[in-house]
């Protein structure tokens, strides 16, 4: 009881923090936001669900400083691609480095705009994503975000939108919201890439139509100190297609979790991340696929290549709900630990209420395969050099869900220049 | 099997003997489930202090054993049950069971088998359990070599006799009921129970600490191959009795014991608790085998009635180059909670756990292992298969944990589960956790339903559905039905077939 109560006290201690926002077209969805997490209260480090990850940095009123952090002179991620730019200072968006969101073809409005089409969006699918597992950290940002853009995709939009969140305040404390709606048959790139602000809180609920292709490929920053937590509810119409790629580098804590509900027949969901940590690194995937009508596929890549004391998380679970036949659900959770101190933690589930399905997961941890060094050593290849060529074809499984290929591309490359930087 | 007379019919060409004792056997329905008439002597309903002391009195314990027992009791006041297992039951009144049953007829402890009971005798005979020291286990009577089995039959609260006792003595070998080692070898008792399974390890296994009435105990000297297969044959018969067994044992340095045990009880409308422990201690190059054929009732196509199983066994591997083996094929009880583990402390310890997990009907299943690697050089596998039918839910979970001084080790994980029917559920909850990177770990898990082709074929050969069903999953299990010693085996593949009866079509 005592632990219950903790937990209801943190909520209580966390909002008494925030200027909550007040009325508007959203108020309706706040308010029950408010309430789910009045009755949950914050998660602790004693709930099953952060048994590998302890949430109390992304709980307390306020966060811990992050120093800001000089990319140098490496070209900013998707430079090549032609997108759209939205750029989110610390939380708050900052139309003057922005592009036109219209050149994007797509709708587009604000969070903070009143009256519009998302009304009956907005929070609906964090709502649904709350049972069976209680997600606290998503209720809260349903309730307390005055920030984040609201997509709306008709057709096929022109261009990629990318959000781009620069981290300029030591102890920024961010909440982000955002909604995309994909209508039959659209088809939407969401490009997001930045280290945020000191501490951040992310919620996209994403609807995918009958039909509707969506792609997401992030990039977490890299070796800075932020913390986060994100989450992404989808929902997917009948042949629908969605898939998330995330790449992250370093970040002392990092919580990503993905709730994905397949809930049109034949539609697919592919998730997957490639997570390098070195040193005093955190990274935490948790997926939770729930197929709920015929013929689905689902896929969950996940690979981590950890060092120097670096814990690397996977909670994983496909579920199939009774009727569900034909379902082909597969989960791959990998790391490499590149020495004695580093940790990876594995929770890869399976729950299956229909016989007629194809349901497998695969887990694995250990070192880089010495015969595979000795034989490219043997060709001449430098150790350093062998390491890497290694390290990138482990997570070349995770990278290839990535269709565009000049997107791939600018991914291989970023990993490859943090492997040059963390070679020793 | 053996067949019986009347059961006998006449073979079809070109289907051999073994198809039709397959069909046979899934024609009987739970096999165990009669009752023995027998006067039976319980200790007052519910659970207090004064019902812990009883037991303790009736065993004639020393006083260390009683406050032993108390100090779990006033533990196990302040404990709430767990609640995380995928397990649906209604909450169990803990004072409404009887914790101490006990045949009138051994008010008086018999000296020997010979003055055992008869009716006891005839029910462990009817079981297939033959507590004679010249019978030998049903199964095996065609083999070359017979193999002798030590027996020790527990009914209800106390064991009604040990078999092969004076044999065992002579290489050296202690077996015989817990309580009896309370008295006789209080020594050993008192080194090693508790030291696996603390009295405050768990809700049940802290129930049991309390108010455990018998079980086996072993104790293998050093450099001793113990002669014979141990068993325990556990029988609940009693109505609203629970059974509260506690098992320990020792495997003194290169020690070997293959050990098997039994269950089964009668079928009746309202739920049984069984709590049991086993605790094994192993050192330097020792080994055990610890077998287990779990046919407690398992309820009614309802779901009415079936026996309620909490049971925590761990296999503490101390010495080093020791290696435990678990072997389960679980087919009865409602509800089963059940995760034998293996401490892989000493150095290139082995750890390994081969388990079927069969539910059909309302049965739920939440069974799986643990492997904690702290030693170097320690392997462990485990390979699980869960078959669901009916309505029922079987859930694998487990923990593989790679200490960060355990460099070196080694595990491998395999765990399928089998669908028959769309209207149960399988489910596979892994932990894995690895703190070191010499290790290396690897986990696969697969769910399938029964291979139409595989079905196919068989049906094209001349069986029914059900024959086939039964054919391919004993397939499925092969690999852990393998790991069984032989008497086992044979039991465990008709069960199989048995528990599945009625999940088709």
């Amino acid at each position: 009881m005592a632990l219950a109560q903790a937990k209801l006290d943190a909520a209580e201690a966390r909002l008494a923090g925030l200027d909550l926002p007040k009325g508007g077209w959203s108020a309706a969805a706040r308010a029950d936001a408010l309430a789910r997490l009045r009755a949950m209260g914050l998660p602790g480090k004693r709930d099953e669900y952060w048994r590998y990850t302890d949430p109390s940095t992304l709980t307390t009123a306020s966060p811990a400083g992050a120093a800001l952090f000089d990319a140098g002179d490496e070209a900013p991620l998707f430079d090549g691609i032609d997108r759209v730019k939205l750029v989110f200072v610390d939380g708050v968006f900052d139309a003057a480095q922005s592009d036109d969101p219209a050149a994007a073809g797509v709708e587009f409005l604000s969070l903070a705009k009143d009256i519009h089409w998302a009304k009956g969006l907005y929070g609906v699918l964090e709502a649904r994503g709350q049972t069976p597992v209680e997600r606290p950290l998503a209720a809260l940002n349903t309730a307390a975000a005055s920030e984040g853009v609201l997509i709306h995709v008709t057709g096929s939009a022109a261009k990629p939108v990318n959000l781009i969140y620069l981290h300029q305040n030591e102890t920024s404390d961010a909440i982000l919201h955002h909604v995309i709606k994909l209508d039959a048959g659209a088809e939407f790139t969401l490009l997001e890439n930045g280290p945020a602000a000191a501490r951040f809180n992310k919620v996209l609920e994403v609807e995918v139509g009958d039909g509707a292709r969506f792609h997401h490929i992030r990039a977490q920053g890299r070796d800075h100190e932020r913390r986060a937590v994100t989450h992404i509810f989808a929902r997917l119409g009948a042949e629908s297609l969605f898939k998330s790629f995330t790449l992250t580098a370093n970040g002392v804590l990092t919580r990503n979790e993905a709730i994905i509900e397949l809930t049109g027949d034949d539609a697919k969901a592919h998730v997957a991340g490639a997570a390098v940590g070195d040193g005093d690194f955190h990274h935490d995937d948790t997926v939770f696929v729930t197929h709920a009508a015929l013929r689905c596929e689902s896929r969950q890549v996940f690979k981590k290549v950890l060092k120097n004391g670096a814990v690397g998380v996977f909670q994983g679970k496909i579920l199939v709900k009774q009727g569900a036949q034909k379902t082909d659900g597969y989960q791959i959770s990998q790391s490499l630990l590149l020495d004695e101190a580093s940790q990876f933690l594995a929770k890869p589930e399976l729950e299956i209420y229909a016989d007629d399905v194809k349901c497998s997961h695969g887990s694995t941890s250990g070192a880089i395969d010495e015969t595979a060094l000795y034989y490219l050593r043997s060709r001449g290849v430098p150790l350093r050099q062998a390491q890497s060529l290694l390290v990138l074809a482990f997570l070349a499984e995770a990278i290839a869900e990535i269709e565009d290929e000049a997107i791939a591309e600018d991914i291989r490359q970023r990993l490859e220049n943090w492997l040059a930087r963390h070679e020793s | 099997m053996a067949l019986e007379a009347e059961d006998q019919i006449e073979l079809r060409e070109g289907v051999d003997r073994e198809t039709i004792e397959t069909v046979q056997a899934m024609a009987g329905k739970y096999k165990h489930g009669w009752e023995t008439e027998i006067e039976t002597e319980y200790a007052p309903k519910g659970l207090n202090e004064g019902i812990v002391r009883l037991i303790s009195e009736k065993n004639g314990e020393p006083q260390w054993m009683l406050d032993w027992r108390l100090a779990a009791f006033k533990r196990w006041q302040q404990m709430e049950e767990p609640r995380w297992a995928m397990l649906n039951y209604p909450e169990i009144d803990y004072q409404d069971q009887y914790y101490y049953a006990k045949p009138k007829s051994m008010a008086v402890k018999p000296k020997s088998l010979d003055e055992v009971d008869p009716k006891l005798l005839a029910t462990y005979a009817k079981l297939g359990i033959p507590l004679k020291e010249q019978m030998l286990l049903a199964g095996v009577e065609g083999s070359d070599e017979p193999r002798k089995v030590a027996v020790d039959a527990v009914f209800d609260s106390v064991s009604v006799g040990t078999t092969f006792k004076e044999e065992l003595k002579k290489a050296g070998v202690i077996f015989c009921s817990i309580s009896e080692a309370v008295r006789e070898h209080p020594e050993l008792v008192q080194k090693y129970l508790g030291s696996v399974v603390p009295q405050s390890d768990n809700f049940f296994a802290t129930l049991n600490s309390a108010v455990f009435s018998d079980g086996s105990f072993v104790y293998v000297p050093e450099g001793t191959r113990c002669p014979m297969e141990l068993s325990t044959y556990f029988r609940i018969n009693a109505e609203n009795t629970g059974q509260f067994e506690r098992t320990l044992i020792i495997a003194e340095k290169g020690a070997y014991v293959s050990y098997l045990e039994g269950c089964t009880a009668p079928k009746r409308d309202t739920h049984q608790l069984h709590a049991a422990v086993v605790e094994i201690v192993i050192l330097d190059d020792a080994e055990v085998k610890y077998s287990t054929v779990q046919n407690w009732y398992p309820g009614d196509e309802e779901g009415r009635g079936g026996i309620y199983n909490f049971v925590t066994k761990r296999a503490d591997c101390r010495g080093a180059r020791s290696k435990v083996m678990w072997t389960q094929v679980e087919t009865g009880s409602a509800i089963t909670w059940k995760y034998p583990s293996c401490i892989l402390r000493g150095d290139d310890s082995q750890g390994e756990f081969y388990s079927i997990a069969i539910a059909n009907n309302a049965q739920q299943a939440d069974t799986g292992t643990k492997m904690v690697h702290l030693g170097k050089n320690t392997k462990s596998r485990i390979v699980s298969k869960g078959i669901s039918a009916g309505r029922a839910q079987n859930t694998y979970r487990g923990l593989v944990s790679m200490h960060p001084k355990a460099t070196n080790s080694r595990n491998y994980t395999q765990c399928d589960s089998l669908l028959i029917g769309d209207k149960c559920g399988a489910h596979t909850v892994p932990y894995i956790e690895v703190k070191n990177n010499s290790s290396r770990v690897e986990h696969e898990a697969t769910t399938s339903k029964v291979d139409d082709d595989q079905l196919f074929y068989c049906r094209s050969r001349g069986m029914d559905e059900e024959e086939a069903v039964a054919l391919v999953v004993n397939g499925f299990c092969k690999e852990v039905l393998q790991a069984l010693p032989m008497e086992f085996a044979m039991e465990a593949q008709s069960l199989v077939a048995i528990s599945l009866e009625g999940s088709v079509g």
